[in-house]
């Protein structure tokens, strides 16, 4: 049975200091304060259309990666990128990936620009996704060949 | 290791929710009235809520289901219901200007209240007069029933109402406070 969508202060206290530290480590504190107000406003607005109130932290921290994305893609002087992961080759700049991954199954697609897009660690993923390390694994490579499949 | 919320950046966010007017219920809890503490819920039509059990967490739950799940902590949008109980409480206000919200009330109990409303500061009535007010002659005890649901005590003043043979019998917030609220008001010496 689906979980009952709680009221919106209790799904606030349970996040905030999460999505705050999930910002911080993405955007600097400054940036990261006025993200989190978009971020649970955003939450808000879209919260009367929750179906259930499952996997209400995956996404929460969708929300806020988006967030982020919008962040950087207003600020972004060209070339002033954050450094990017470098073990795999193909993958293009984190900013991106978003259109690039628009046809992807959401978790793949989730996975994927966690993975490449923020340099999370599988457990991250995993955990911002509501499931397992070893799920994220898989859904970030099944998404990486999926890709690799359209693009060539 | 992660950063906490700090008060600053929350009461930013809850004031924030409030002015974009995005709440369906924002609350708030009043410490320090001389009856102790009062949680304080208002909705866009008005006050829906005033409880002398001020521990939130015994009240999110029931006002999303009656008024919507984004029920959130705002000060701001609580401020002119707590001006006017601060008033009240030091005997300067002897009418509320704040609408009650009770939308949600069956039909019975609106009229009852409705009925209320029209008793007077520092006046008293009977259960069984209220009853014939509404129509219902011989309805005292379900209008008891509807006094002791009241959802916004005080504003909707059913301290006045009293059993037929003088005695107070009974409230919600435990007698002692119907007690204190009649004297401030006069009714009771």
């Amino acid at each position: 049975m689906a979980a009952t969508i709680p009221p919106f202060e209790s799904f606030y206290e349970e996040y905030r200091t999460e999505v705050l530290g999930f910002l911080g480590r993405r955007l600097g504190r400054d940036r990261a304060e006025d993200a989190f107000q978009d971020t649970f406003l955003r939450a808000l607005r879209a919260y009367p259309r929750l179906e259930h109130g499952d996997h209400l932290r995956a996404w929460v921290l969708t929300i806020a990666s988006r967030i982020v994305l919008d962040d950087v893609r207003k600020r972004k002087p060209a070339g002033e990128l954050p450094e990017l992961p470098t073990e795999e080759n193909w993958h293009p700049a984190f900013e991106e990936l978003a259109p690039l991954t628009e046809g992807l199954p959401p978790k793949e697609r989730a996975a994927v620009v966690l993975r490449y897009g923020y340099d999370l660690g599988y457990d991250e993923i995993g955990a911002a996704l509501g499931s397992t390390e070893a799920a994220a694994r898989q859904a970030a490579s099944a998404g990486v060949r999926r890709l690799r499949k359209e693009t060539t | 290791m992660t950063d906490s919320v700090s008060p600053e950046l929350d009461a930013r966010f809850r004031a924030a929710a409030a002015a974009e007017g995005l709440l369906d219920v924002a609350y708030d809890v009043l410490t320090d009235t001389p009856i102790g503490d009062l949680l304080v819920g208002v909705t866009d039509h008005g006050i829906c809520r005033i409880s002398f059990d001020a521990d939130p967490e015994r009240h999110l739950e029931t006002l999303a289901e009656l008024h919507g799940s984004r029920v959130l902590r705002s000060s701001a949008p609580v401020d002119r219901v707590r001006k006017e109980l601060d008033e009240y409480f030091a005997g300067k206000r002897q009418h509320f200007d704040v609408e009650p919200d009770v939308r949600f009330l069956p039909e019975f109990n609106q009229r009852v209240l409705e009925q209320l409303a029209r008793v007077e500061y520092g006046t008293t009535t009977t259960y069984g007069s209220l009853a014939e007010l509404t129509g219902n002659r011989g309805a005292a005890r379900a209008v008891g029933t509807v006094m002791n649901r009241n959802p916004v005590p005080i504003v909707l003043a059913c301290h006045r109402v009293i059993g037929a043979n003088g005695n107070l019998t009974g409230y919600a917030g435990g007698l002692e406070r119907k007690v204190q609220l009649l004297q401030l008001e006069g009714a009771l010496l």
